[in-house]
């Protein structure tokens, strides 16, 4: 009689895995909050390329560079759903839990990330389409499945799939690839390590709970420290290069230069110090804080300088 | 047979409902989408 009330009565447990997911679990997949800084630059990336594209398509060109950034993002959490069990950061997000299937995540990142590149082959250009399929491959497979786990320079390889965006949205006007987009993929490349290991810094205990070999865990804080220096330091005349080369005017070019003066000022205060008892970790937090904002607005003076030079404001 | 607990009926059904409402309106979207590419590309030729 007992056996039979308990098959009869189903445990919230179970209910949780018998219930379709929630179409906001499939959203949560598609990690929203990265999606935006890459919406942001692939769509600066279009903005200030030279030349003009349908309002339509610039959109769609926008939209399915999110959409690939969802999908690899999917693919990733699929693939790192047992790391993201471990660290009470990721311990809540729908894989875990249990609230979405394994096959239906896997599923849902290949559909995304096939009808990305697709789409943008047919409505824009097949080579943007080429660089988005590239950039969706070397982040899901190439960092996700075999780099990250394996070595302590994960960051700086998994920061080339954050820059790619602005080269795409800018191919996407442009069908060509010229000295302009690969500058932008290199700020940005350059501009990951320093930015995720001020992270890597402040919680640093929960990757090391997962395994995971970040630069901190693995080759200690003053390598992580030196690191950060020297990546802020390459930093600093890569951004002003766009200027440098003639493809962008003054205003951009001051604006780089203060922006990544600031960026390298709060990256000496990182370096140059040691965590201490009760550490507040505030210069890292400093650091990681301005790094996003950092990113925004250079972006965003980028777009503003293209814009006047077109209108012949300025030179 | 197992009985089915109404809660859990009535979750299974509003989660179905919106998913059916998520998915529809996405399809509607990429409709709309679809059509004003192939406006703007027939006009471009």
């Amino acid at each position: 009689m007992v056996g039979l009330f308990k098959e009869q009565i189903m445990t919230s447990a179970t209910l949780q895995q018998q219930l379709p997911a929630d179409w906001r679990d499939f959203l949560a997949l598609t990690k929203p909050g990265v999606m935006r800084l890459v919406i942001f630059t692939g769509l600066c990336g279009l903005l200030a390329a030279p030349g003009s594209i349908n309002p339509v398509l610039g959109f769609t060109a926008v939209l399915c560079i999110a959409m690939g950034a969802g999908g690899s993002a999917v693919l990733n959490m699929w693939w790192e759903a047992d790391i993201d069990a471990k660290m009470k950061r990721t311990a809540n997000r729908p894989l875990p839990t249990g609230r979405i299937a394994r096959r239906d995540a896997r599923d849902f990142g290949i559909a995304l990330s096939v009808a990305a590149v697709l789409i943008m082959g047919v409505a824009v250009n097949w080579l943007a389409a080429g660089i988005l399929a590239i950039a969706t491959v070397y982040y899901a497979v190439i960092y996700t499945m075999w780099l990250k786990p394996r070595t302590p320079q994960n960051i700086v390889i998994g920061g080339g799939a954050g820059a790619f965006p602005p080269m795409i949205g800018w191919v996407a006007v442009t069908n060509d690839i010229t000295a302009m987009p690969i500058l932008l993929f290199a700020i940005i490349f350059m501009w990951t390590p320093p930015h995720f290991w001020a992270l890597a810094l402040f919680v640093k205990s929960d990757y090391a709970k997962a395994g995971i070999p970040m630069l901190p865990v693995v080759a200690g804080e003053k390598v992580t420290r030196q690191q950060i220096l020297l990546y802020s330091v390459i930093l600093l005349p890569l951004t002003i290069a766009p200027w440098a080369i003639g493809g962008t005017s003054w205003l951009y070019g001051i604006s780089a230069a203060v922006l990544s003066t600031v960026f390298l000022g709060f990256a000496v205060k990182v370096a140059f110090r040691e965590r201490g008892d009760d550490d507040t970790m505030k210069p890292e937090k400093q650091l990681f804080a301005y790094s996003i904002v950092y990113l925004f607005v250079l972006f965003g003076v980028l777009v503003a300088d293209r814009v006047l030079a077109a209108q012949g404001m300025i030179g | 047979m197992n009985q089915v607990d109404p809660e859990h009926e009535a979750e299974l059904n509003r989660r179905r409902k919106s998913r059916n409402i998520a998915m529809g309106l996405v399809l509607a979207g990429f409709v709309v989408l679809f059509y004003a590419i192939t406006i703007v590309r027939i006009g471009a030729q």
